[in-house]
């Protein structure tokens, strides 16, 4: 039979069991390993008198956490949140500083990158040096300037700079701005929202067959804006206008300590939230404009002389050829843009916005005294975070990547 | 062998080498007596208790007792080496092994001490927590700060005991709090909260870094007990012992008058008192109990001084900090300073 008289030799020599077997030595090497971590890990806690477990948190919290969203929305309260709740807090804020400054790092960082490669000199002096400043000062640095340099600038706690006449005002303390208090029928307004940007898309769909067919343009920017607006602001209006605003209330008599804006009235961006906000875009944005163009040129020229040729207009051609194009090659390194400004807000701990380095690997981690499993979680959610991020991303490139026949 | 989650095992990798160099060392004392010195973890500067000068020389309270073991190991106080911490990562840095003392005005809690995996070895400076405001506030007292924005460090008691304080006294507070003590006070100079908490000593000590130190004022409550001492990790009883006496020699050696200019010549004293004896290592055999040398509070007397000098020279009236001995006088004197006797 075959392979009954094969020596060892000979056996160990056959690729397929050779593939088997060292394969199999790395995961056995492997698994050793990591148990061999383990174990000490386990018996090195035991030895402090520790164990592993999550019990902690049902325990109720007992320090006080600055007023951010997340503390809004799980409506913290000293004594009565638990350790739980101080988790999602510090997710939320996390969260929504990441949120704030993707969308704000992109917006700059396009406008900058198409601004370095514009015709106007000033125009690129100015990107030029907003890149090679911003993007070679380290960023902690940029956040201790943007906060402490903003609020020596800013007025004092019993003045204000009004932005808006008793709307919106600014102060050492933070932006005040109006909130919004939601009352009952308010979810049909916000459902005609939706329905109005499904409606807009089917209309566009049809308007690009239309187009297809017969080579007529419909003026869908014009369409889709006044379905956007105009039908849930009517559904918001016949339904007896179910959204109250908070606003902001400042005072400047009585008590010294108690002039100012006051707390329950409005709602209040804290000065932490808006220099890590800052800080973080302005940085990113500093790479991304790069990256943008970058993008750009790398579309061969051709490609804009050709669409010349055939009597396309500049912003047209812009907007048709080149960005389509340009966006594949720029998707890729602004994932990893994105998913280094996510990790970077844990730098905000430095300058006391409560976000989940701050609030739960700091004070939380010093009352209950479990790193490992602390650590553990907090390294979970930005994990998390990453992955659905890059998860998004890759789907965004796959639609926009070239397609090959 | 033991059951392992998929968790244990990933943290397990997390932990990494740490775990496993302090695994491998049988005791902190042999472990210290190897590498040649003492690792000591400290704060980030602050004057009076531990604050590196322009030279990277640490002095301070907290300093003076590391430098009280490293005397009583090696009979070298010079034979230290600090880990400026900040207050999250101290507790971290101790049980991972990367420090063998931590003496950073560290707050003695029943939490940190049960449930930590620490040990307390004992106070080397009886504090309490206040609260710093602007003279121009016009406040008071601490009970008119109702609605008040109070700026303080992450990670510590401060943060329990200011919430605590306000949710007794029915009023209301936003607290900003920062890793770093430097930051709180740059926040708090440049107006971003109205209140100013931390422990008294440290306001003391903090108070030299605003732009105007005199037109701040403490206010007269003292929130909380803060006893502040040094920390070992659980499960070492002689190297807790070490510290802990190496601490009380400190203490013990004020009680009975002997200080760093008389330890020399009451060591050639023929007739002395039997508790001065058995300190100074010519009567019993203290040190070796320890696991020291007989003549290791000799060497911390001489070398570092008894625990009134240090105190003078660091935080007492003629130092920036102005600090009066207070409740950290010897109960002799009418404070609550009370060590165990060598004997």
């Amino acid at each position: 039979m075959f392979g009954r008289d094969r020596s060892l030799t000979s056996l160990l020599n056959d690729t397929f069991i050779r593939g088997i077997l060292f394969q199999a030595l790395i995961a056995i090497g492997l698994f050793l390993s990591i148990n061999w971590l383990a174990d000490n890990t386990l018996s090195n806690l035991a030895n402090q008198g520790k164990t592993l477990g999550f019990d902690f948190l049902t325990r109720t919290a007992g320090f006080q956490i600055s007023p951010t969203l997340g503390t809004w929305m799980l409506d913290y309260k000293v004594g009565k949140s638990t350790y739980t709740d101080v988790y999602l807090i510090g997710i939320i804020n996390t969260f929504i500083v990441a949120l704030l400054g993707i969308l704000a790092a992109t917006v700059i960082g396009f406008t900058v990158g198409i601004m370095r490669l514009s015709d106007n000199l000033v125009f690129r002096w100015f990107s030029s040096f907003y890149v090679e400043v911003v993007r070679n000062v380290p960023l902690l640095l940029q956040l201790f300037f943007w906060y402490f340099a903003v609020l020596r600038a800013m007025p004092s706690k019993r003045e204000k700079l009004e932005l808006v006449e008793g709307v919106a005002g600014l102060n050492i303390t933070g932006l005040y701005l109006p909130a919004p208090i939601v009352s009952d029928g308010f979810i049909y307004s916000f459902l005609s929202l939706i329905g109005a940007i499904a409606i807009t898309f089917l209309v566009r769909r049809y308007a690009l067959r239309r187009q297809a067919e017969t080579g007529q343009i419909l003026p869908m920017f014009w369409i889709g804006l006044g379905i956007i607006i105009i039908l849930p602001v009517l559904v918001h209006y016949l339904n007896g206008s179910p959204l109250d605003w908070s606003l902001p209330e400042f005072k400047d008599t009585g008590p010294k300590l108690r002039q100012g804006y006051q707390s329950g009235a409005g709602m209040v961006l804290v000065p932490e939230m808006l220099a890590v906000w800052l800080a973080l875009s302005l940085y990113t944005a500093a790479f991304i404009a790069e990256i943008v163009r970058a993008g750009i040129l790398a579309v061969n020229r051709g490609q804009t002389e050709a669409a010349y040729a055939l009597g396309v207009r500049p912003n047209v051609t812009l907007r048709l050829v080149v960005i389509p194009q340009a966006m594949r090659v720029i998707i890729p390194p602004l994932t990893s843009q994105y998913l280094n400004l996510t990790k970077n807000s844990s730098l905000a701990v430095a300058i006391a916005y409560p976000e989940l380095v701050s609030v739960f690997a700091g004070t939380a981690l010093n009352q209950v005294g479990k790193e490992v499993e602390m650590i553990f979680m907090m390294m979970m959610v930005y994990l998390t975070f990453s992955l659905m991020t890059a998860a998004f991303m890759n789907w965004f490139n796959s639609r926009v990547k070239l397609v090959e026949r | 062998m033991k059951k392992l989650s998929f968790l244990s095992a990933l943290c397990g990798a997390a932990m990494g080498f740490g775990a496993v160099a302090s695994a491998n060392a049988a005791t902190t004392l042999e472990a210290v007596k190897a590498k040649g010195f003492v690792q000591c973890g400290v704060s980030q500067g602050l004057p009076g208790f531990s604050n590196a000068d322009d030279s990277g020389k640490w002095t301070g309270l907290d300093v003076d007792l590391c430098r009280a073991v490293a005397a009583a190991v090696f009979g070298d106080a010079e034979k230290v080496k600090y880990s400026p911490l900040s207050a999250k990562q101290r507790f971290t840095a101790l049980s991972s092994g990367e420090i063998d003392i931590l003496s950073r005005n560290t707050t003695w809690t029943m939490t940190r001490d049960t449930q930590l995996g620490l040990n307390f070895a004992g106070v080397n400076y009886y504090d309490g927590q206040g609260m710093m405001v602007p003279i121009a506030l016009g406040v008071k007292s601490a009970t008119e700060l109702d609605g008040a924005n109070i700026c303080t460090n992450t990670g510590t008691t401060t943060e329990l005991n200011i919430t605590d304080y306000f949710r007794t006294n029915g009023m209301s507070f936003n607290l900003v709090a920062f890793e770093k003590a430097d930051e709180v006070v740059a926040a708090y100079d440049a107006g971003r909260c109205d209140v100013y908490t931390t422990d008294r000593s440290g306001l003391a000590a903090q108070r030299g870094k605003l732009t105007q130190p005199d037109s701040h004022v403490v206010l007269p409550e003292i929130i909380s007990k803060e006893p502040l001492g040094p920390v070992v990790r659980q499960g070492d009883d002689q190297w807790f012992n070490i510290v802990r006496w190496s601490l009380n020699a400190m203490i013990n050696a004020e009680e009975l008058g002997i200080s760093s200019s008389n330890v020399n010549m009451k060591k050639f004293q023929s007739k002395l008192a039997p508790s001065v004896a058995r300190l100074i290592g010519k009567e019993g055999k203290f040190g070796e109990e320890l696991g020291l040398s007989n003549d290791w509070a000799y060497n911390i007397i001489m070398q570092v001084g008894n625990y009134a000098e240090s105190y003078e020279k660091h935080v007492g009236l003629n130092t920036p900090l102005k600090l009066a001995r207070g409740v950290n006088s010897l109960w002799s004197n009418g404070g609550i300073l009370y060590a165990a006797p060598i004997r």
